[in-house]
């Protein structure tokens, strides 16, 4: 079996894994790191968006070798000494989630958009998270979050 | 006392958002194997062999099962709503033993150590089957020769409702509108597919679901399975959504006991999100046959509605009962002398269908609002105005229904005058004129949706009179701890309600204790060992009452030990923010005093127990009412078909609000899902029964993409029914938005002729219609 080093949320991990074992699966059944949920097999929903070496990727769709040698953020690693990242800290204060299955995913994927974009409007954040799917919130709280954490990052990081 | 009513932002979130969750598939116990099941490609076939001997041998694998090893033990799953009494309710065997019914019915299954080699294992498994023909359109499945998904064939049962003279009514009716109604089958999606871990000690069974209904579902599997009710402990930990889908009783949470019992091992199983679209119920799959008669100036004088109703291939928990929810609202807001409902409710080869976000309700909603849209075309008059004509005035509530129902309050005028004026009505009326008049390709639409619903199920003697099988009652218990802290436990079970922060809000006003100090506890039958759970838009307004019924018996409580402490008469004690007193002086006892002196319990007057909590169980006298008025304008491209929302108002009136960003979120989210009905969203059969839109890919679920912003505002008519004056909010936005925006698109195209669309209103169908 394939052995690959990987670090997750700053924590280095060995593991020999099966080929086709996906990025998600190691994440989540081997390494115990659930806040990365799975939402559906198509790559559609995003929820298991996490940053690979600072870019975001849907870790169903990425296979754990591919990801040897790479550093993987998730939404475990994102709140520093207790203090929530901007993003998840607006996503609370706009109420962007209500069942919060989607929220990992979407969460990450707007701090992917923001390298990008980091003003965006209402209309490059809706296309921007289009491979990102909530059932619950009808995304208008969801842009408000994003523009929110947006100009809370702009100031911590000028 | 301020907590009530403020924005509060969610206890909820501070998990969700950093990942440290409990969803069902994140929990992993010592010893502990996957579940695959291997489901029927067939919509309808006998099963003549099921061999899973080569199955049995492979590497991680440590059992291997067919229908036939389970037939002694696994029951049938439960429908507990029989609603008429020659109802036929089918055996529904958990895995199919001899037949299945629909593609996605579980044949076998696979118990091993890891996931991968589960799924690996059922590509071993060998089944035959000898074919029968499918049954997939309702009409011909009635017809007489039409081959039977189940031996007593066809039809399920009919139901009928009826007031006053319809026939009279559509009797020379000056007008006479008349038309049928697909309400096409939808897929509920929650974005946490379903997951079910269970274990044993040998006696004693514990189940993790990601359901909506723990307290349901335990006593329905202790019916199902033998397993003694006190033997079983269900556990819905964080659930991740579920309008409606997760209001069930599946074949997966039977298998899963079953399955710890036969191999000793904890088991888990997820369904992947191809599997869900298969097998988790659907939800509406109607057609509505819909006469309405009115008087030349637009007063309606009668209504006939004629439904058939897709159940699928069983009757599921309340699968029959969702369309005779429908039968209450068919009627809408508005007055009429005549009324006559009926329901036939008919078997397919397809998933059962069974509750989806709103339950009959949006069903009856869009027929009624896509018709009275009919009359004002009919009539030439404003589609506002003929609804004004016809509803129930501010004073005239409360108000009794040709169907039955007494609305207690609503402000149906003041609703739309603000709706009106937010959405710039007029202005928008004469942009699409202008046009209309230019030829322009790419038309302006309006549409009005002026909905009610019947929430906060319910009475229980309504729901046995219509032959369900429990209670509408809720329960809440709330206890004071040693240090002044509240626990509270709730019998209703949320997947992102946000009880925990609104039932704080209600007991921090209620007890004058801080919001911080409150924690809500639910969603496990060993610590919240009695509820109704959450569906029905019933959470708060009978289990958020119901912890205000037990805070209250908890003041009284302390009242006398107050009063014991103080040393004074009961009567002389007045609570107030947080502190009894003495009336007329300062002397007074925090409620967090208290509690310190009730657990020491040194000096409690004679008869008082040494405890400061108290349950309550509520059961409502009525239904609430909430209702509103949405507006939609749609831009449809006549050359492409393409329909792009460009504004949407919803002024919608729950009553009282706890959490206006709570109440907020739940219309945006709302919307969204009867907008994606409207416009995106369909599962579809092909001829021999497979479902075509099986993954995300194929079943379109609305993004971020494709909608608008939506302008929100309320009205505020508190509910008389109940003493926080709610009314419920979780599925209004689904109700009123799929007939608002749909009347909208057909509003764009009736110069051209239309006066349907059926939905999902896809570009292809909108340019079909106007070819």
């Amino acid at each position: 079996m394939p052995r690959i080093a990987i670090t997750v949320d700053g924590i280095a991990y060995e593991e020999e894994v099966e080929p086709r074992l996906l990025l998600v699966h190691l994440l989540r059944d081997r390494l115990g790191k659930t806040g990365t949920p799975i939402g559906c097999d198509t790559s559609n929903c995003g929820a298991c968006t996490v940053l690979l070496d600072g870019k975001s990727v849907k870790s169903c769709s990425v296979l754990a070798v591919q990801a040897d040698g790479s550093a993987i953020t998730t939404i475990e690693g994102l709140a520093a000494n207790g203090t929530l990242h901007p993003m998840q800290r607006a996503f609370h204060e706009e109420h962007a989630l209500q069942c919060g299955y989607c929220t990992p995913g979407m969460v990450m994927a707007a701090i992917d958009m923001l390298r990008d974009d980091p003003e965006p409007s209402e209309e490059s954040i809706r296309h921007g998270l289009e491979g990102n799917l909530c059932r619950c919130t009808g995304y208008c709280n969801i842009v408000r979050a994003v523009r929110r954490g947006a100009q809370d990052m702009a100031v911590k990081t000028p | 006392m301020t907590e009530v009513g403020t924005a509060r932002r969610r206890k909820e979130d501070a998990r969700l958002l950093t990942g440290r969750t409990q969803w069902t598939d994140n929990m992993q116990l010592p010893g502990m194997a996957y579940v695959a099941f291997l489901r029927s490609p067939m919509a309808h076939a006998r099963i003549t062999r099921v061999d899973v001997s080569a199955a049995r041998g492979l590497p991680g694998v440590i059992a291997a099962y067919a229908g036939a090893d389970f037939a002694e033990e696994q029951g049938s799953l439960p429908c507990a709503w029989p609603v008429s009494e020659d109802i036929v309710i089918p055996d529904h065997p958990p895995m199919a033993v001899s037949e299945v019914r629909y593609v996605g019915e579980a044949v076998a299954c696979v118990v091993a150590t890891d996931r991968y080699k589960a799924a690996d294992a059922l590509d071993a498994i060998e089944v035959d089957y000898e074919p029968l023909p499918p049954v997939l359109d309702m009409n011909d499945a009635l017809t007489e020769g039409s081959p039977k998904v189940h031996e007593a064939g066809n039809q399920a049962f009919t139901w009928r409702l009826t007031q006053g003279d319809v026939d009279a009514a559509l009797r020379d009716a000056p007008v006479l509108i008349d038309r049928t109604y697909i309400q096409q089958r939808l897929i509920p999606t929650a974005m946490e597919p379903r997951a079910v871990m269970a274990t044993s000690d040998g006696e004693s069974f514990t189940l993790w679901s990601a359901t909506q209904i723990p307290h349901v579902l335990r006593l329905m599997l202790a019916l199902t399975t033998g397993i003694p009710e006190h033997k079983l402990r269900v556990i819905a930990p964080d659930v991740g959504g579920g309008f409606g889908s997760k209001l069930q009783v599946t074949a997966e949470e039977v298998l899963c006991l079953l399955l710890t019992r036969k191999t000793g091992r904890p088991v888990k199983w997820t369904e992947s999100r191809s599997e869900g679209n298969l097998t988790v119920h659907h939800g509406r799959d109607q057609i509505q046959h819909v006469t309405l008669a009115a008087e030349a100036d637009g007063r309606i004088r009668g209504l006939r509605v004629e439904l058939l109703a897709d159940m699928g291939a069983y009757l599921m928990l309340v699968t029959p009962g969702v369309p005779i929810l429908g039968a209450f609202m068919f009627n809408g807001i508005y007055k009429m002398d005549a009324y006559d409902f009926n329901c036939t409710g008919v078997f397919t080869t397809k998933m059962p269908t069974d509750a989806y976000r709103g339950a009959g309700r949006p069903e009856a909603t869009y027929a009624i609002e896509r018709v009275m849209d009919e009359l004002a075309a009919e009539l030439n008059l404003d589609p506002i105005e003929v609804r004004r004509r016809n509803w129930i005035r501010h004073e005239e509530f409360p108000y009794t229904t040709v169907a039955g129902l007494t609305y207690d309050s609503g402000n149906y005028e003041a609703a739309t005058d603000k709706a009106l004026s937010l959405f710039g009505y007029d202005k928008l009326r004469a942009e699409q004129g202008d046009r209309r008049d230019r030829g322009d390709p790419v038309q302006l639409g309006i549409g009005v949706s002026t909905y009610t619903e019947m929430c906060g199920l319910a009475p229980s003697r309504v729901l046995g009179s219509l032959s369900y099988g429990a209670g509408g009652w809720e329960h809440g218990s709330v206890r004071m701890l040693p240090t002044g802290k509240v626990e509270v436990v709730t019998g209703s079970s949320p997947h992102g309600q946000g009880h925990e922060t609104a039932w704080s809000q209600i007991v921090a006003d209620a007890l004058g204790v801080p919001f911080d100090d409150v924690s809500v506890i639910h969603g496990d039958t060993a610590i919240s060992h009695k509820g109704m759970d959450t569906y029905g838009s019933r959470s708060l307004v009978v289990g958020g009452v119901a912890v205000l019924a037990a805070c209250e018996k908890v003041k009284e409580k302390a009242r006398k030990i107050a009063a014991h402490v103080l040393e004074c008469a009961p009567d002389d004690v007045e609570f107030s923010e947080g502190t009894f007193r003495v009336r007329g002086t300062d002397s007074g006892k925090t409620i967090q005093e208290l509690s310190l002196a009730t657990f020491a319990a040194h000096d409690l007057p004679d008869g008082v127990e040494a405890r400061l909590d108290a349950d309550a169980t509520v059961d409502p006298d009525n239904f609430s009412f909430p209702h509103g008025t949405h507006l939609c304008a749609v831009e449809v491209d006549t050359e492409t078909g393409m329909t792009k929302i460009r504004s949407y108002v919803a002024v919608d009136d729950v009553g009282k609000v706890v959490n206006p960003l709570i109440v907020e979120g739940q219309v945006h989210g709302g919307i969204a899902q009867g907008v994606g009905q409207a416009l995106y969203e369909e599962a579809v059969y092909d001829a021999e029964g497979n479902l075509l839109t099986s993954t995300m890919a194929d079943y379109l679920v609305p993004s971020a993409a494709d909608l608008p912003a939506f302008v929100t505002d309320r009205t505020e008519t508190p509910a008389t029914s109940n003493p926080l004056g709610v009314k419920g909010v979780g599925e209004a936005g689904t109700i009123a938005s799929t007939p608002a925006v749909v009347n909208a698109i057909v509003d764009a195209l009736r110069p051209r002729g239309v006066h349907d669309v059926q939905m999902p209103c896809t570009p292809e169908r909108i340019w079909r219609a106007l070819s």
